[in-house]
């Protein structure tokens, strides 16, 4: 409960460790920045060759959640630890979302 | 505690977001504020897709012949483009390099100025098409899931700037590390939810 | 700055309470203005008693009599019920799991204002050409032709409302998560820190669905959208799920609160632990998850289909598993327990047959079939009077008498709270159970009057008078209430001798920062354990006395408030009038203005120097 941060002096030696650290990851948050570019590339290519719509569809909604879990792993951090808690309520939203959608495209009364 | 205390490279902590406990209140906070969010915006989505192309009869708008795909593709790339600069504006807040970060987050609010115009442009077009607001349930749905997302951005938008001008000339501290923080989490978000909706309503919208 | 409290003039006690930050004061604050509306709901249920008292009456007119019940549910379930419990949770919650404070105090006074201005303006309606006629589930196609401004009120009023719910419950989930006492694992947090932080997160998933709905619903009505029109290709449908999606969690919202007062009062009055401690967490966030996947029960009679039907009436009935594992843990709580019944434990006794009978109508409502023919009838009304009144209403009487000498130092009367409670025990059941019968003979709900020969006439008297049974029960309570303030006899803390969480172990009156040492958390029922130690504090400390952090008190939340009730006004009028548009702008201008304030000017709190602490006796 202590409102006081303690005043940590790194060494030289982490320092450097973790100057290092920080780079490779920042050059893993490109790479994921690429897949998720060409993730994006394929579903307009998909859609613009002009496939069939119960090939398209699936294919385009998976690449969609692909890159949403890159976002959240990576760009938002969810990967690093201190997260299991937003994690669960994350998950929960999601599940919730999920039914949502499912109900509204299934009982609105259409027929 | 001094909030003002300044900090070097050496010293600043791994987690300067969630050091102090209105940091890591804050930090909670908010990743549950966007759980929120999560289910605000799949009760849009849900709601577009029961509405989508549904109108008066004879309605001549639908999704296949209405959207512009080039536009949708230019808007997807500068949005995520600039989600990525948000990140690179984090590197360098965890390695106390207060002038990158500013720079970085300068160049996200000119990406989402970007996408903002060209969004303000792809409705002005639609609205000149006849395709209103009130014309449809489905232009009602339309606008308004998009719109929302638009909203968004706006507020994103103001509040990175707003941090940007405030803490100018003030650099680091742990009072305002979580701001940045939380920021550009809700950045990110908004990039999420962009995924969707180019996804869902603009790809499986042209696909019919 | 001396940081302890001094006393006050009337103005500078008014000045503290609009910019407190405080959850003990805004907890008051939330009991205050939770009651005042629950005596307004209160007076128009009794109006509604007296137009049906008896066949062919013309007390009301059928318009009216539309608003009343209209505003009675709204009124009852946003205005009155959540607010009383969220002035529970603030009291005693941060105190159960010992911390100073709840985790965003600015976020929790904005919480409270806009609650209470979303309030206001709603039951501004009534002198503004007309209350929301639609009754509280507002459903589209009805709320759409509904004339006059009444739905309008509705729905800008609780839209401001429920964003003041939302930030609490996101307050009070952070509070749990991040400000628990050294020791205080969650599987030793008291049984209402846990019903709140269950609500809690129903809260923030449940809102958004209803604040997306009720957009659509000011857009379709101020705005020139067509969500609902089925001309333009609406669909009214949509915002009966939308509603329901957030009203069947809502009941969960507010049952589980009253689930946690409950337990805590019979293991304090058993002077027994809780029975089944694991398996009553196990449950509350059982019935929180099942809240979430039942929502449809409500439109069974829609036609979406056996298999949707089949669906919802499974999952359902399963809420009654957890649920009745609830009841059997209160009961073996009191088996052979040294048990006091004192007011708080007579309406815990009094709760579960009264409950009980809700929820087994509840089960034969989630039979599909058997909905068809109890659905809009009286029996569906007896049903949710029956676990709302009988669940919520017991929970909050019981608390009222339970909480007061925490949160105000002082003793309601015994004997008042006695007479209280039979007055409005039996006032309740003379007045709903006989409303299950009129349901079976085909009395509709919502009617506004009936003929003579529908032989409902004698049902529907025994029914308004028992209405007037819980009348002079709410009464007496107020005169306790009265008399109680006004002779302010001090009780110090522990009055009910037998407390067994950490709230009763905290010197009275309560000190502005809670507690002096952060408090060690030894187990589950920690004062109890203390005391049984023999350790006279009754707390073990984590830490040596030092400095305390505290958060500055801020006007703006009140300022951000009035913003968004000024702007209300003008979307309510766009269209309409010339200055609408102008009045819209000019309240958000205000709200968001305030908002960059808040976020430009730095506030870094202040803190209690050790030195004021050791001087501060604070609490005798």
């Amino acid at each position: 409960m202590s409102h006081d941060a303690q005043v940590y002096v790194r060494s030289q030696t982490e320092f450097e460790y973790i100057k290092q650290k920080r780079k490779k990851d920042m050059r893993n948050q490109v790479t994921s920045f690429a897949i998720m570019i060409f993730l994006t590339l394929i579903a307009f290519t998909a859609v613009a060759a002009g496939f069939s719509v119960y090939l398209i569809v699936p294919v385009i909604l998976l690449l969609a959640a692909v890159q949403v879990v890159l976002q959240l792993y990576y760009f938002m951090h969810m990967s690093e630890e201190n997260h299991q808690v937003a994690a669960f309520f994350l998950y929960s939203a999601v599940m919730l979302a999920f039914t949502f959608v499912l109900t509204f495209l299934t009982i609105v009364w259409w027929g | 505690m001094d909030f003002n205390k300044k900090y070097t490279p050496q010293t600043w902590p791994d987690h300067p977001e969630q050091v102090t406990l209105e940091g890591k209140n804050k930090f909670l906070g908010f990743w549950l504020f966007l759980g929120g969010e999560t289910v605000l915006f799949a009760s849009l989505f849900a709601t577009y897709l029961a509405l989508k192309n549904k109108g008066p009869s004879g309605m001549e708008f639908s999704t296949n012949t209405l959207f512009e795909l080039p536009l949708v593709f230019v808007m997807t790339m500068i949005l995520l483009t600039s989600s990525l600069t948000s990140v690179y504006a984090m590197y360098h807040m965890k390695n106390h390099n207060f002038r990158g970060m500013q720079t970085w987050l300068a160049i996200t609010v000119l990406l989402g100025l970007a996408f903002l115009g060209l969004e303000i442009y792809e409705f002005n077009h639609y609205v000149h098409l006849g395709f209103t607001y009130g014309q449809s349930a489905f232009s009602s749905a339309f606008f308004t899931l998009v719109g929302t997302h638009g909203l968004h951005v706006v507020v994103g938008l103001v509040w990175i700037i707003l941090l940007i001008l405030r803490n100018a000339k003030r650099g680091f501290s742990l009072y305002n590390a979580p701001k940045y923080y939380t920021a550009s989490l809700y950045w990110h978000f908004i990039d999420v939810v962009w995924v969707f909706i180019f996804t869902v309503v603009y790809l499986m919208g042209v696909v019919g | 700055m001396s940081s302890i409290a001094k006393k006050k003039g009337f103005g500078s006690t008014l000045w503290d309470y609009l910019t407190t930050v405080d959850h003990k004061k805004i907890a008051v604050m939330y009991l205050a203005a939770g009651g005042l509306f629950f005596v307004i709901g209160g007076i128009e249920a009794m109006l509604i008693r007296i137009q049906l008292a008896k066949p062919d009456n013309d007390f009301v007119s059928a318009g009216l009599f539309n608003e009343i019940i209209t505003m009675h549910g709204t009124t009852m379930i946003f205005l009155a019920a959540m607010p009383i419990l969220f002035g529970f949770m603030n009291a005693v919650m941060p105190l159960q799991i010992g911390a100073r404070d709840v985790a965003f105090p600015f976020l929790n006074s904005l919480g409270f204002w806009l609650f209470l201005f979303g309030g206001i303006f709603l039951n501004l309606s009534w002198f503004m050409g007309g209350a929301p006629d639609a009754g509280w589930t507002s459903y589209a196609s009805l709320s759409l032709a509904s004339p006059g401004h009444g739905i309008d009120f509705y729905a800008l009023g609780l839209q401001i409302a429920g964003a003041g719910t939302y930030i609490g419950g996101i307050n009070f989930l952070v509070t749990i998560i991040n400000m628990r006492a050294p020791g205080m694992t969650y599987m030793r947090m008291p049984l209402f820190t846990w019903t709140t932080f269950v609500a809690s997160a129903l809260i923030l998933f449940a809102f958004p669905p209803l604040t997306v709905g009720i957009f659509f619903l000011i857009l379709d009505r101020m705005f020139g959208a067509n969500f609902f029109d089925h001309t333009m290709g609406g669909n009214t449908i949509i915002w009966e799920h939308l509603f329901w999606i957030f009203g069947h969690p809502e009941v969960y919202i507010l049952i589980l609160p009253a689930f946690g007062i409950f337990s805590e009062i019979f293991a304090l009055f058993a002077r027994k632990r809780l029975f089944g401690y694991s398996s009553m967490v196990f449950a509350t966030v059982l019935i929180g998850f099942l809240g979430f996947m039942v929502w449809a029960h409500h439109m069974f009679t829609v036609g979406l289909g056996p298999t949707a039907n089949a669906i919802f009436a499974v999952a359902t009935m399963a809420i009654a598993v957890p649920t009745g594992m609830k009841i059997f843990n209160w009961l073996l709580t009191i088996w052979g327990g040294s048990i006091k019944v004192t007011t708080p434990m007579l309406y815990a006794l009094a709760f579960i047959p009264s409950f009980v009978a809700g929820g087994v109508t509840g089960i034969m409502q989630a039979a599909a079939p058997l909905d068809y023919q109890l659905h809009d009838s009286y029996f569906i009304v007896a049903h949710f009077h029956y676990v709302i009144v009988g669940g919520v209403v017991l929970a909050i009487l019981a608390a009222v008498h339970l909480y007061w000498p925490l949160m105000f130092n002082q003793m309601l009367s015994e004997k008042l709270g006695k007479w209280t409670f039979w007055f409005f025990f039996i006032g309740f059941h003379l007045t709903f159970f006989i409303q299950h019968f009129l349901g079976l003979m085909g009395m509709p709900r919502r009617v506004f009057t009936f003929g003579a020969n529908q032989g409902w006439d004698l049902f529907n008297l025994i029914s308004s008078i028992g209405a007037a049974f819980m009348a002079v029960g709410v009464v007496i309570l107020v005169v306790n209430i009265i008399i109680t303030v006004v002779k302010n006899v001090p009780v110090g803390n522990d009055p009910w001798e037998d407390g067994r969480t950490l709230e009763w172990a905290i010197p009275q009156p309560v000190p502005f920062y809670n507690f002096k040492q952060t408090p060690l958390v030894r187990g589950l029922d920690t004062f109890w354990i203390e005391k049984m130690e023999g350790n006279k504090e009754g707390m073990t400390y984590a830490e040596p006395l030092s400095d305390i952090h505290m958060p500055n008190g801020s006007i703006i939340p009140i300022v951000m408030t009035i913003g968004l009730f000024i702007g209300a006004f003008g979307a309510l009028y766009n269209g309409e009038k010339d200055w609408a548009i102008p009045v819209l702008v000019l309240g958000l201008a205000i709200t968001f203005g305030a908002m960059a304030v808040r976020s430009l000017k730095d506030d870094h709190g202040f803190h209690i120097h050790k030195e004021d602490l050791m001087n501060d006796e604070g609490g005798k």
